[in-house]
């Protein structure tokens, strides 16, 4: 790959103005919650920076993320960040395949050791010494071992990569765990989400191009600039839920004056994102806006919080045990019952009728 | 001499029931039972808040009827009943408490406090723990047939004179008559205008009654000591009179538990219903009141108020008619405050004014029947119980309130027309 | 465990465990209570109108005449304790669907930020009947740790749910689990304290109104 050609030149090679480019890196820099003066920053940086290398290895994914982040309308700014950077390795988009593909990725690792950006998606397979997944012969997780002992940051991209994701689910018959499992010595940022929105890692990405640092991580190692917020605190729905407006149905009259998912399973309210004000496609819509509730796709363990049919407020499980309780405890109330009678029964046959002088000890 | 913690015990496992049970386990320790209680509004000591009395028995129930209670107290780890804590308890349950109600009329959760505490009276009588004052009660009205020891004799004496003063016989054991008509000692001894009262009334009504030789006291110590087995004994002696008799209705004097003895707890001590009416004299007299039976002339002008005696009034339902009657005979009746049956008890009830001891206590509670007069400031003041007749007039002369005190049947009668006199006397 | 891990658990096996152990806990003590019966009376009624055991469910809710002078704090801070919880519990969007879910039964919703201002309005008043409990000398005598014990398993769904709302002290997720096992804690001691008022209060109330009503007593 060319790597002596700078952003900025390449920018002019696709026929983007500096003005237009300026302005991207604006709205990069709000998105990543960074000063104004960033935008001139990343726009300097980003316009004189050596593309660094970037090494993207899938693991136990469904190839959405990958979509995700590609699929645009407006391939010139994301394709632009693709150049960017010098993406080394990435199985989907490579022109490369088998052997070629190998020996491309060792010699990415080898001659960019310690430097470069490894992105991970998919979650990591540790059942069966990790034989539920591999490529090229290799489990998933000696080739996450491997090469993050040469990257400088970890992206642990998509909620598989974050948290484990839908292989993840119950009863997890991979075994599979999050990237933050395995590595604990490298800086790892969780980009969550099934799938991220796309903008969030071109954010994170420019950060760290910039500043060379990552943005500041929840308790979760997400980027507080994005995952901060609950999707509830920033639904354009919440005040139907503050008035109890709720659409009880998929295509009821509440469904279509818009009314609140929160019945129909909305997990709004406990999901850290950023859909309800950067939207998706191009801040086109988000699922709400659609018409669907929130499934909280950038939370751990979302594939097995209850249902995303179940509302917040209902039980996740049905209360199998009410009715063994009751009969129980009815059982318990009578055996009870009957143990009182026999004592006042007792107490009263054993009964001695008091006379003057029993008033006396 | 069989008296024992154990008895006592045994006796209280005899007599908590649902009810019991429901309202210790409704109690959440709201204090406003004592708010309502005489003994702590003017003492302010809170060891006489109403549930603290029943602290033992409610142990007792927690510890033999309820699961956890057992389980508990077989693993050692609750706090036994003994002999030593129902002696301290003696105050609280005896001394302290008239069995007036005013509790049981304010908890908020519904608790009839007053029926625990003749309950648990029950567990203190039989394990010896009653005070001796209401024993030596018990002691005459069982063996001689009246509390203040009155015999027959001097029943008979009283009714002589009063037939000679009012030129009306009396009748002693007259089968079939309409009336059998009951005193209370206090009434013979102190207030011997009763029986005159009574005699009037009912000559003037037209109606028959009749004393009872075996049956004439009413007052039940049994009931205020708090043990059925004493109590159904004094019960009985009147159920027997007035079958024997035939009586149509069995009339219950200016005595508090003597109503709430026969009336409400009689047919329960015997087991079976009454094959008569129990009606007190006030009932009795408004009943005649209503059937323009009663005539009166004449009327008191002074300012008259009424205390409410707490066995007839809050817990006996006779509410309306003591008012229907004073304003018969009287321009200037004023309620005090509180009046009806939130009325507030003259201390004495129950049993406490037989409990020497106790005499201080009562005297300090008396203050809120004085705060009760003093918002009035009456010329005299009414009743319609010869107990709180004595302890009314003991208070007010403690107070130096000069407040004569006078019992409702007696002033009825003093205002009926005077009759003529047969010829001769 | 992660926070949504925590919600789940409480949403499930703690509501579960809850549920059973409060359903088995009331029937156990109901008819613990209940079944030791009460004799019958054989004594003539007074039949006097408006008043009887039902009369006095309701109208023993009312300060009697005199009461509320004597001690306005229990009642008032009684009453708007009580009548607050009931408000934030049955009158709030999603306890409702709870209940809905649970029972089939639903009724309308009252504006979030008007239970928002009842919920303080109770944790106010809860504050200022456990102060009059510390004060008063006869609630300060009458009470055990039992007393305290209960005020703050009441105290702590309220305050929890509360600061859920408000975003307060720790993340949305905690703090909503954080509410439901409080509830679930509050659920699992109902039965076996004094709190089991909620149910015994109807039977006591009623015993005492029939029981005076029998006389011909209004109480």
């Amino acid at each position: 790959m060319e790597r002596s050609d700078t952003l900025q030149e390449k920018m002019e090679q696709n026929g983007m103005s500096r003005r237009t480019f300026i302005k991207y890196c604006a709205s990069l820099a709000s998105l990543m919650a960074l000063p104004p003066s960033a935008a001139y920053a990343m726009a300097e940086a980003l316009g004189k920076a050596k593309r660094p290398s970037v090494i993207w290895l899938p693991f136990q994914e469904c190839t959405g993320c990958t979509e995700s982040i590609t699929r645009s309308h407006s391939p010139s700014i994301e394709g632009m960040i693709f150049d960017m950077i010098s993406l080394d390795y990435q199985e989907t988009l490579m022109a490369a395949a088998g052997h070629q593909a190998e020996e491309a990725l060792h010699a990415a690792m080898k001659e960019n050791y310690g430097k470069y950006v490894l992105i991970i998606d998919g979650s990591v397979a540790t059942g069966l010494d990790g034989a539920y997944s591999c490529i090229a012969g290799r489990s998933n997780l000696e080739s996450l071992k491997e090469a993050a002992k040469g990257a400088a940051a970890i992206i642990a991209l998509g909620s598989c990569a974050s948290f484990g994701g839908i292989p993840k689910a119950n009863p997890n018959p991979t075994g599979a765990v999050a990237v933050s499992d395995i590595i604990k010595d490298k800086p790892i940022v969780n980009i969550p989400g099934c799938p991220p929105i796309p903008v969030v890692i071109t954010g994170v990405l420019a950060q760290f191009l910039t500043f060379g640092t990552l943005p500041e991580l929840d308790k979760l190692g997400r980027p507080k600039a994005v995952f901060g917020e609950t999707i509830h605190d920033r639904c354009y729905r919440r005040p139907f839920y503050d008035q109890g407006k709720f659409a009880k149905t998929f295509d009821d009259e509440g469904a279509r004056q818009g009314w609140c998912l929160f019945e129909l399973g909305c997990k709004g309210p406990v999901t850290y994102n950023a859909c309800a004000t950067t939207k998706w496609n191009d801040s086109t819509s988000f699922p709400i806006e659609s018409g669907h509730g929130c499934i909280g796709c950038s939370e751990p363990d979302f594939w097995d919080a209850g249902g995303f049919y179940k509302a917040l407020s209902m039980p996740a499980d049905p209360l199998k045990m009410a009715a063994t309780a009751a009969v129980a405890g009815a059982a318990v109330g009578v055996a009870i019952s009957f143990a009182n009678r026999a004592k006042k029964g007792a107490a009263k046959s054993a009964h001695e009728t008091t006379k003057l002088e029993d008033l006396e000890k | 001499m069989s008296a024992s913690l154990e008895k006592g015990v045994r006796v209280l496992k005899e007599v908590i029931d649902a009810p019991i049970a429901s309202y210790f386990n409704s109690c959440v320790h709201c204090g406003l039972c004592a708010e309502a209680c005489l003994f702590y509004t003017e003492t302010g000591d809170p060891k006489y808040t109403p549930i603290h009395k029943l602290e033992p028995l409610r142990r007792i129930y927690e510890q033999e009827y309820t699961l956890l209670g057992r389980l508990k107290k077989m693993a050692g780890l609750s706090k036994p009943v003994t002999d030593a804590e129902l002696d301290e308890w003696q105050e609280l349950v005896y001394n302290s408490c008239t069995l007036c109600a005013r509790c049981s009329a304010v908890c908020p959760v519904g608790n009839d406090i007053v029926y625990m505490v003749r309950k648990f009276r029950e567990g203190m009588s039989a394990a010896g723990h009653a005070p001796e004052g209401i024993k030596g009660a018990v002691n005459r009205t069982i063996t001689i047939g009246s509390p203040m020891g009155v015999k027959l004799p001097a029943v008979q004496a009283q009714m002589k004179h009063v037939e000679a003063d009012y030129g009306i016989p009396i009748p002693l054991d007259a089968e079939g008559a309409e009336y059998m008509v009951m005193l209370s000692s206090m009434e013979i001894i102190n207030f011997p205008e009763y029986l005159g009262a009574i005699a009037k009334i009912m000559h003037q009504a037209g109606k028959t009654w009749t004393l009872c030789s075996t049956a004439f006291e009413a007052t039940n110590a049994g009931m205020q000591i708090g043990n059925s087995d004493l109590a159904r004994v004094l019960v009985s002696r009147i159920v027997d009179g007035a079958e024997k008799l035939k009586v149509k209705t069995v009339i219950s004097p200016e005595c508090g538990h003597a109503y709430t003895a026969l009336r409400w707890e009689g047919a329960n001590l015997i087991g079976r219903p009454f094959t008569f009416e129990v009606k007190h004299i006030l009932e009795v007299l408004a009943e005649f009141q209503e059937k323009g039976l009663l005539k009166t002339e004449g009327f008191e002008t002074d300012k008259l108020t009424f205390h409410d005696p707490c066995q007839l009034v809050r817990r006996g339902g006779v509410i309306q008619q003591p008012r229907k009657l004073i304003n018969q005979v009287a321009k200037n009746f004023v309620e005090m405050p509180d009046s009806g049956f939130m009325n507030w008890c003259c201390g004495g009830g129950g049993g406490a004014s037989a409990i020497e001891e106790g005499a201080e206590l009562r005297l300090e509670a008396f203050r809120k029947k004085k705060s009760q007069l003093d918002a009035v400031k009456p010329d005299r003041l009414v009743t319609a119980c010869a107990n709180c007749r004595i302890v009314l007039e003991e208070g007010l002369e403690h107070y130096q309130m000069d407040i004569p005190v006078v019992g409702l049947t007696e002033m009825i009668a003093e205002h009926l027309p005077e009759r003529q006199k047969p010829e001769g006397s | 465990m992660n926070e949504l891990q925590f919600l789940t658990w409480v949403r499930g096996t703690g509501l579960n465990i809850a549920v059973g152990i409060f359903l088995l806990g009331v029937l156990w003590r109901l008819f613990e209570i209940y079944s030791l019966g009460r004799k019958q009376d054989l004594s003539a009624p007074r039949h006097a109108s408006g008043a009887s055991g039902f009369h006095t469910i309701f109208r023993r809710s009312l300060p009697p005449p005199g009461m509320l002078k004597r001690s306005p704090v229990s009642y008032i801070g009684g009453y708007v304790f009580h009548i607050g919880l009931a408000i934030v519990v049955f009158l709030f969007a999603p306890h409702i669907l709870l209940i809905k879910n649970l029972t089939g039964l639903s009724w309308p919703a009252l504006p979030s930020q008007f239970i928002d201002l009842m919920a303080v309005v109770t944790m106010a008043a809860m504050v200022v009947v456990l102060v009059d409990r510390i004060n008063k000398p006869v609630k300060r005598f009458l009470s055990t740790f039992e007393d305290w014990f209960t005020w703050t398993v009441t105290f702590l769904p309220v305050l929890t749910g509360w600061m859920a709302v408000q975003h307060l002290l720790l993340p949305y997720t905690t703090m909503l689990a954080l509410h439901i096992l409080s509830v679930e804690l509050l659920l699992v001691v109902l039965p076996f304290t004094k709190l089991f008022h909620v149910f015994t209060l109807f039977g006591s109330r009623w015993y005492n109104g029939k029981v005076n009503g029998h006389k011909g007593v209004p109480v």
